[in-house]
């Protein structure tokens, strides 16, 4: 659906060229002044955000001081390493491949993901396959609650409502796939002396789509004030591979396909990103319908449900509190 | 049940502090429970009154208020009960063989 009319036709439009300079401007204050640091650390996930943080740091603090790290584990598609080599071999910059899947074996996540499965699915086994789903925002104005979806050998998909005991197993067990991919970056960052850049975009920064002590740490954020569009405006600019761009989002984070919309958002990225925008600019329902050829309907319910994720996403920012 | 119902939700989102959770207060507009407290309160339910909540019944017009829960759970105790008498009823007008 393509955003018209007076309200939305340049809500999102940015000038590439200005932003690319005013962001690589900052990278370089930040890293080389603020932190003090040689340079950058990027976690290459083949999709589209890491992409452009790494192109950002290259042209911000040259190719030379950038480290792209690619941490594929047991359930990544391996798409998203041949995606991330595109990236090191268009920046020309140092890369290393770091599995970390043995870490994640030791730590027990995908033993712990897989019994708290069974908890809902007794059957479930090691050559299964899955992921965890929310329902639509238009689902019948049903609460976002989570399903699982496992696969069976012979290919038989079976989707199951998750009890709270089970739901909160499998994301506690697969938040260790973001949190020891951090442990690396920072493994690399100690050594080089470099700075750790944080990959997420405005609508994962705002709506809490990310793991606390996770992908949610870093050392600086650059386009942490960028709508999800936008990064694919400057993307184009920057000259990020074709295969990147046209990507459709995806955690990556279970054996199943999953997109970010039915992981968390439940909206496809450019209306989230119009709601987004709409509720923060006081744009009314009406408005923003007729300019977006949304319904009233809808965008009621994405402005509810971004309130409500951003109650979730207050603990998550939450830095750790100390008394005056 | 009300009281049941009340005394679940403030042991488990208010943390046993009382404050001023009325019955008709909507638990979407005071942000007292996420979807995670949502799953939370559907097993309590099930397994208090022995009822099975489907995917279609979770909407706010349900769950959204100590009362609306009250309303939801006597609704489905009834045709529950109401269909129990119809299969009794079936199977005692059945023909023995």
């Amino acid at each position: 659906m393509k955003p018209h009319g007076a309200v939305s036709s340049n809500l999102l439009r940015l000038d590439p060229e200005v932003e690319t300079e005013r962001i690589t401007s900052w990278i370089r204050e930040t890293v080389f002044h603020a932190l003090r640091r040689k340079g950058a650390v990027i976690a290459v996930s083949g999709g589209i955000d890491s992409s452009v943080v790494a192109y950002l740091c290259a042209r911000a603090l040259g190719n030379e001081r950038i480290q792209l790290l690619f941490m594929p584990e047991a359930d990544s598609s391996p798409h998203s390493l041949q995606l991330g080599r595109m990236v090191a071999d268009a920046l020309n910059a140092k890369s290393v491949l770091e599995d970390i899947s043995p870490i994640l074996d030791g730590a027990g996540c995908y033993q712990r993901r897989d019994d708290s499965i069974r908890l809902v699915v007794p059957e479930y086994g090691s050559e299964y396959k899955c992921k965890i789903v929310l329902p639509g925002l238009l689902d019948a104005g049903r609460y976002a609650i989570f399903s699982v979806v496992v696969q069976s050998p012979d290919g038989k998909t079976t989707k199951v409502r998750l009890t709270p005991d089970a739901y909160l197993g499998i994301v506690a067990a697969t938040n260790f796939k973001q949190r020891t991919r951090k442990m690396m970056e920072y493994y690399y960052a100690d050594l080089l002396q470099y700075a750790v850049a944080g990959t997420p975009n405005l609508l994962e920064y705002d709506q809490g789509f990310f793991v606390k002590n996770g992908d949610g740490a870093a050392d600086f954020k650059p386009i942490a004030h960028l709508y999800k569009s936008q990064v694919y405006q400057l993307a184009a600019y920057l000259g990020v591979p074709e295969d990147i761009l046209r990507r459709p989002p995806t955690t990556d984070t279970y054996t199943l396909e999953q997109s970010q919309e039915e992981f968390y958002f439940t909206l496809p990225y450019e209306q989230m990103d119009l709601c987004l925008y709409g509720k923060d600019h006081g744009i009314s329902t009406s408005d923003l319908a007729r300019a977006s050829g949304m319904t009233e309907d809808l965008i009621e319910r994405a402005y509810h449900m971004i309130e409500a994720k951003r109650k979730v996403a207050k603990y998550l920012h939450a830095p750790s509190l100390t008394m005056d | 049940m009300l009281q049941t119902i009340r005394k679940f939700v403030i042991d488990n989102y208010l943390f046993g502090e009382e404050g001023k959770l009325g019955d008709e207060d909507s638990f979407m507009e005071t942000g007292i429970i996420d979807s995670t407290g949502i799953l939370e309160l559907v097993r309590f339910l099930e397994t208090t009154y022995g009822i099975k909540v489907t995917d279609e019944e979770l909407i706010p017009d349900n769950l959204d208020s100590v009362s609306k829960i009250a309303s939801f759970i006597l609704m489905k105790q009834s045709v529950s009960s109401q269909t129990a008498q119809e299969h009794s009823f079936r199977s005692s007008g059945e023909p023995r063989p």
